[in-house]
């Protein structure tokens, strides 16, 4: 069957890839333009660790279809860090946020994704955005601390 | 094997590809796309970019909810506001984001909590390339031989107090149904006329509780009431077993929940 090209920008970048029929994203973002950062977990929706910004929305990359990103802009935990590390990821490390790492990339993106909408969230708006995420180290605790100091201004403190 | 993609620009032509029977349809992707990482891979996968089926907008006294709106649009319609505490309850952020109204009807067990808020408002679907709507209830009977859903038409509730929602999970904030419960009981004179009670996790797709419905019919929403609706909620009912729950456990508290639903309705 025929591969399908697909254009999209990621983190920015314009990027060609061709999709092969039925490839998810997470696949497509791996294996066709080489960025490792989201993570294949359960494939079926339910752990968060490919989560990936389509459009600034939280997606499961191992639910999308790779082909429908044409012309859309994805964002994964590539994109973060510049000369200097994203305030998220500053945060994770002071507060120990990430054991194993597995998690990470989709808890900074789900992450991201609520701070970009609503800059001071409440404990529990915080909570809601890292529900699609699973964590097995950490329990969620330094996660959530971590997202919080981000939001109050306070990563180094 | 790979499947192949076929994207069509109208929701009438991908309609015409389906009715060959062997083309799976693609709308958010959290359940096609699971089932494509598990290898079950469909010969044929059709969707369209039809932006028709991302529409909202009113139909008399209902609303008419195109099939591909996602839970995120239906949370940021104001006119959608008494579905939103179902639509809240459904997967995580990122679901959210992509699973649709349309999907939800065909969510398996133990999913689809919309569907259930929906069945209890008595939604009709209107289905691609028919004149008309069904009754939601039909199509959730017999979900494995229908056509393609065009949107659903959901009567507004005329006193937002006369319908609840409740989803009952072992994991906070975000976790499957042991049960999910919509009442409707829209009151005249102090009396429930036309009570609708469905369940969700309580069999394979979304089912009214008629026994519970039987009980409330005509009466006013008052302890008494409340109590013989618990007592028989699970009447004629067989729900599943499965990692969350036993049939039995299921039978078991599907009226307690119901009661402190109704409760909570009953408070205001």
């Amino acid at each position: 069957m025929a591969k399908k090209p697909v254009t999209f920008t990621l983190n920015g970048t314009e990027r060609a890839a061709f999709a092969d029929p039925g490839q998810n994203l997470l696949d497509l973002l791996r294996r066709g333009v080489g960025d490792l950062t989201p993570k294949y977990g359960c494939a079926q929706g339910g752990c968060g660790a490919c989560t990936v910004l389509i459009d600034g929305a939280p997606h499961l990359s191992c639910l999308v279809l790779g082909e429908t990103v044409e012309g859309r802009a994805v964002e994964t935990a590539a994109g973060l860090s510049g000369a200097a590390l994203h305030p998220l990821q500053e945060a994770f490390m002071v507060h120990f946020a990430a054991q194993c790492g597995y998690c990470t990339p989709g808890m900074l993106m789900a992450a991201k994704a609520l701070l970009d909408q609503t800059p001071k969230p409440t404990r529990e708006e915080v909570e809601e955005a890292i529900s699609g995420n699973l964590c097995r180290c950490t329990g969620y605790e330094p996660i959530i601390a971590a997202i919080l100091s981000v939001a109050n201004g306070s990563v180094r403190a | 094997m790979t499947p192949a993609v076929e994207t069509y620009a109208t929701l009438a032509e991908a309609a015409r590809a389906m009715a060959s029977g062997d083309g799976v349809y693609l709308a958010g992707g959290t359940l096609l796309m699971r089932a494509v990482n598990a290898g079950e891979v469909p010969r044929r996968i059709i969707r369209t970019t039809d932006r028709t089926l991302r529409e909202i907008a009113p139909v008399g006294d209902a609303v008419r909810i195109g099939a591909g709106v996602t839970m995120v649009e239906l949370l940021q319609n104001r006119e959608l506001a008494f579905l939103h505490a179902a639509a809240r309850q459904v997967g995580g952020p990122q679901i959210r984001a992509m699973g649709t109204v349309g999907g939800n009807l065909f969510a398996p067990h133990p999913y689809g909590d919309l569907a259930v808020a929906l069945l209890a408002l008595g939604a009709r679907v209107v289905m691609a390339g028919q004149a008309g709507a069904r009754p939601l209830a039909d199509l959730l009977r017999d979900r494995a031989r229908t056509g393609l859903v065009a949107a659903i038409e959901c009567p507004r509730p005329r006193d937002a107090r006369s319908f609840g929602f409740l989803k009952v999970s072992r994991v906070h904030p975000r976790g499957a149904s042991v049960v999910s419960i919509g009442a409707h009981l829209p009151r005249e004179g102090g009396r429930i006329r036309g009570a609708r009670i469905a369940f969700g996790a309580m069999g394979a797709a979304p089912l009214q509780a008629s026994a519970a419905e039987r009980a409330l019919e005509g009466q006013a929403l008052d302890a008494a009431a409340i109590a013989r609706a618990g007592a028989v909620a699970a009447q004629g009912i067989d729900p599943p077993s499965d990692s969350l729950a036993s049939s039995w456990y299921r039978r078991e508290v599907s009226g307690v929940h119901l009661r402190r639903l109704l409760e909570s309705m009953e408070r205001g």
